[in-house]
């Protein structure tokens, strides 16, 4: 026999923390999309200043969120198991990575920032993940869906641009419509998991009111946005609607995944056992800080 | 080898919350920060209810989620398996608050007072700058431990080396000691005893074990 109760919705992490998710997410996806989108020619520099301003102001929220903000430079302290040292440390480097590509016109420089953005993004789904207090984060299948939506994300900002200058191509709607697509099956599967493993009721029932609206705001209506140049010819405006759906849909999706389901596990009474138990001494892993 | 551990006999808890009280006093915590807190469950459905009063707290597990995210390494493992916080390193990032399934730890902003924005006298005399901001959490008292080893005394039978709480339990229900002594009264304890651990399945090796024999 196991009981569950006592879970309550954690405080922590507020919308300042979401930024970093929200932002940093679709700032890190734009470096990846945009140097593919772009290739073989080097993206961009606006498009590049966009990524870094989105990847900076998630990064600023968290540093006004932490109660010691002078000491931010202690946050590289842990690279060994701590993914928010690795994120931190991957940021640094993506930020002189993307300023030189960008500056220099430099499709190494640009690639290069690229991968430091996919880098950057699975250190973020990783930083959820490793949340071991929070079921909902905790959820393995979080990492593809954190990924998902900022690559859909940093798509949905390339095409709005591309759009912008005339050089958006088929083939890159295309790109959106699968990948914003993608992003719905895995926010599918992701919470017929969290149903299927009991999660805490107020994640379940805040994902439950979600998920209408995210169908639609993320998925039919950029669809239909996407659609409607091919029927109506003149209606070039719908791809912007799109974008701008596909980009507010996944900040809303990491809006209410960080600051409204995050209910904590709570406390439990757990399978009753008899004789003495085994002796388990302190588990080691490399960079574990030990006191003596 | 040493590895201290913690046992709450549910049968014999009584819910006074005298060991909450006495931690407060014993690590001048502020209003609403519990570090050993009691939890009073209700359970199963009517008319067949049972209400068990719960202790809980930082469980020093062995596998500690909120060492492993800790990006400033401020929460550290002593070998004697007690989870510490260096209140020097860490920066409030709230990254272990949420990395801890046992909602253990807390982190207070600002200067907080049981009677309005002017401290007591004890409370000026026990306030401590360096803990806001930062988390903090039960350390199992560990410098009354220390204190008392280097006196040759023996935490969990000797009251000058055991926790607080463990020391005012009016019940009995709160022991101490070291696990890896087959001879220690919480091997005894456990030997004797049907008892789990909160959260087993996230394999966190708790150090804090309940007794509980179902009547």
């Amino acid at each position: 026999m196991t009981i569950s109760f006592g879970s309550k919705l954690q405080t922590n992490w507020d919308w300042r923390a979401a930024c970093n998710f929200m932002f940093g997410g679709s700032g890190s996806g734009l470096l990846v999309m945009m140097a593919i989108l772009a290739a073989p020619r080097p993206a961009p520099i606006v498009l590049a200043f966009v990524a870094l301003a989105l990847v900076g102001f998630g990064l600023l929220m968290v540093w006004f969120e932490i109660g010691r903000p002078w000491r931010f430079l202690h946050v590289f302290f842990h690279p060994q198991t701590s993914w928010m040292t690795r994120e931190g440390s991957v940021g640094i480097v993506l930020f002189v990575a993307t300023l030189v590509g960008g500056l220099m016109q430099s499709v190494t420089m640009t690639s290069l920032a690229a991968v430091l953005g996919f880098v950057f993004l699975y250190c973020q789904a990783r930083i959820l993940k490793a949340a071991a207090g929070i079921p909902a984060w905790r959820e393995p299948v979080i990492v593809p869906l954190i990924i998902a939506s900022g690559l859909v994300e940093g798509t949905a900002i390339v095409v709005m641009f591309f759009q912008a200058i005339n050089a958006a191509t088929p083939w890159m709607f295309g790109l959106l419509v699968l990948l914003f697509s993608a992003r719905l099956w895995i926010w599918c599967v992701y919470r017929n998991v969290l149903i299927r493993r009991k999660a805490p009721a107020g994640t379940l029932q805040a994902f439950a009111k979600l998920h209408r609206e995210f169908f639609m705001v993320g998925f039919l209506l950029p669809l239909l946005f996407v659609l409607t140049p091919l029927v109506l010819e003149l209606a070039i405006w719908a791809t912007y609607f799109a974008g701008v759906f596909v980009l507010v849909s996944g900040w809303r999706l990491k809006y209410v995944l960080v600051v409204k389901a995050s209910f904590k596990q709570g406390y439990g009474i757990g399978k009753l056992r008899r004789g003495r138990p085994g002796v388990k001494p302190p588990v080691r892993r490399e960079g574990d800080p030990i006191q003596f | 080898m040493t590895r201290y551990v913690m046992i709450a006999d549910l049968n014999r808890c009584v819910g006074c919350q005298t060991c909450t009280a006495a931690c407060k006093h014993t690590n001048a915590t502020p209003p609403e920060i519990q570090w050993r807190k009691v939890l009073d469950v209700e359970m199963g459905e009517f008319p067949n209810v049972e209400r068990i009063f719960m202790p809980v707290g930082c469980q020093h597990c062995a596998d500690p989620p909120c060492m492993h995210v800790c990006p400033s390494t401020a929460t550290a493992q002593r070998d004697d398996g007690i989870v510490t916080i260096d209140y020097d390193l860490c920066i409030g990032c709230g990254y272990c608050m949420v990395a801890c399934p046992y909602d253990a730890r807390y982190k207070v902003d600002e200067a907080r007072f049981a009677y309005g924005k002017q401290p007591s006298a004890t409370e000026a005399l026990r306030f401590d700058e360096g803990t806001l901001g930062v988390a903090q959490k039960c350390t199992f008292c560990a410098d009354r431990i220390d204190e008392g080893t280097a006196r040759g005394l023996t935490p969990g039978i000797d009251p000058e080396a055991t926790p607080a709480c463990v020391n005012s339990c009016i019940a009995n229900a709160l022991q101490f000691g070291d696990i890896e002594d087959e001879h220690s009264n919480v091997s005894e304890l456990l030997a004797e005893n049907a008892y789990f651990q909160m959260h087993e399945e996230l394999e966190t090796e708790t150090g804090f074990y309940y007794l509980w024999n179902e009547e």
